[in-house]
């Protein structure tokens, strides 16, 4: 008897993720940069992040065409994003064979107070967090895969450092802590207590922790890894380079050898220019992509 | 005590590694082609097999890896690994290392929503082995002296050829450690032959 949907299965499928990046890539020619480059999945999207930020407006679910475009160009896993909140986008998306999906701040949220209940689907689920108690209770709603919000379509990695650095911490203050001590901090945080128990035991996250939202070059890669990320996202980072395929080779081996700085000086001549950065204190309300959901 | 390396370009290394330490070996992460010389046997983890291929040739360890093998030191490849293994790939011209005499086709159980686990005999190893598939490959046929271990339906899940071991699912997800026990088992046997 075979059983599909597990939690060993969905969170399994993250854990061969580890070590590598992760592609924004909007049609299939991007797709197959994307591969070649050495990506380990790619991400299915109608327009980057930097661009959504540009349209404005309500940013949705990607047209079933590009996302079935990119599923036939590559054999490496593709990752498709649904509103937060929108059960019905995250179906369509499992329907249509979507090997991970990202319950997404980058895009508009359907639902300005609840996630999807994620442990009903077969599909896994990747969501964004801050620190430990969203990370937790992304968890506790059945996310597979989380990453750090970072401040999408910036360019700037400043809050990625930040949202990984409290994660990290977090984790750290955990496992020091009384059980008397722990509860109360469940309190605060809004973290489910069972799992803040399973933080402090194994002093570290139950399920692969990539970061996302600023990165743009292979130092910035590699910055996140030193810092204890699993793996990278790049969302407009590479697409809105002027070397593609360069920055894309670039940041997956910079990934792989994070403390290699000889080749990361290597890696990182002569690359072009890198994707227009944004000052993210200038961003208010609603442009500030990680205050859509907590 | 046998010195076991797991090539560490990407995927699932960190599991495999708590896999061989539970067994009471040491383990070392490859990162370097240089750091081969000093293993007696290597495992090849889950992740992606193009991912994993690009790095290999990108860092000098394609030939250095089939060197490895060639010289009678043992392989145990998992999912990503049993296809880097392969003599030949489905639907595709090329294989990776070429090692073990046997065909595979990739994510051949299909996507990941059909992605699965299930208890499985394996041959010489256990007879309720919970196995589990993520995007799995398996095995089309085996050719020469390949040995079949494991079916699931009438798939091939898992193979041996000498000292070469693969499997198509991850038993470095799970804490049943007998696999990779069964696999140093091979690796201390080739250590006395080579002496």
């Amino acid at each position: 008897m075979s059983n599909v949907g597990t939690d060993r299965v969905k969170r399994g499928m993250a854990e061969m993720q580890k070590g590598g990046v992760i592609m924004d890539v909007v049609n299939a020619e991007q797709a197959k940069i994307a591969e070649e480059a050495g990506a380990v999945a790619v991400m299915a999207l109608e327009r980057v992040p930097s661009d959504i930020r540009a349209a404005g407006g309500v940013a949705r679910m990607a047209d079933p065409t590009v996302t079935e475009e990119v599923l036939n160009a590559v054999s490496i896993p593709v990752m498709a994003k649904a509103r937060i909140g929108h059960i019905v986008e995250a179906r369509v998306l499992e329907a249509m064979g979507a090997d991970y999906i990202d319950e997404s701040e980058v895009l508009t949220p359907a639902d300005d107070i609840y996630h999807i209940d994620k442990n009903d689907y077969t599909v896994p689920f990747v969501c964004g967090c801050r620190n430990l108690g969203e990370a937790l209770r992304r968890i506790g709603e059945g996310a597979s895969m989380l990453r750090t919000k970072g401040e999408p379509g910036t360019g700037n990695i400043v809050e990625a450092v930040r949202h990984m650095r409290e994660v990290q911490t977090q984790i750290r203050y955990v496992q020091n802590m009384a059980k008397d001590e722990l509860m109360v901090y469940a309190k605060e945080t809004g973290a489910p207590y069972e799992l803040l128990l399973q933080v402090q035991e194994e002093g570290r996250l139950p399920v692969v922790n990539f970061a996302a939202g600023g990165i743009a070059t292979p130092s910035d890669a590699a910055l996140m890894m030193e810092l204890g990320a699993d793996g990278v996202f790049v969302g407009s980072g590479i697409f809105k380079s002027n070397n593609p395929e360069k920055f894309a080779r670039s940041i997956v081996e910079a990934t792989t050898h994070y403390q290699d700085y000889e080749l990361i000086a290597k890696l990182s001549k002569d690359l072009g220019t890198a994707m227009p950065g944004l000052e993210t204190s200038t961003l208010e309300g609603n442009d500030r992509m990680q205050d859509r959901s907590e | 005590m046998a010195t076991i390396g797991v090539l560490g370009l990407q995927g699932a290394f960190r599991e495999h590694i708590q896999s061989i330490e539970a067994c009471g070996h040491d383990a070392v992460l490859i990162k370097k082609v240089e750091q081969l010389e000093a293993v007696n046997g290597l495992v090849l983890p889950g992740g992606e097999s193009t991912t994993m291929r690009r790095l290999i040739d990108r860092y000098g360890f394609f030939d250095a890896l089939v060197q490895f093998g060639q010289a009678g030191k043992p392989i145990f490849g998992t999912c990503a690994g049993l296809i880097l293994l392969a003599s030949q790939i489905e639907n595709d011209d090329d294989n990776h290392l070429g090692l073990m005499d046997m065909t595979v086709a990739r994510n051949a159980f299909g996507r990941q929503k059909q992605s699965f686990e299930a208890p499985l005999e394996i041959k010489g190893v256990a007879d309720d082995f919970e196995a589990v598939f993520i995007r799995a490959p398996y095995v089309l046929d085996v050719h020469h002296d390949t040995e079949v271990l494991a079916t699931y339906g009438d798939k091939i899940v898992a193979a041996k050829q000498g000292h070469y071991l693969a499997t198509a699912f991850h038993p470095e997800l799970t804490d049943d450690h007998r696999l990779m026990a069964y696999f140093i088992d091979m690796v201390e046997q080739s250590k006395l032959a080579s002496v």
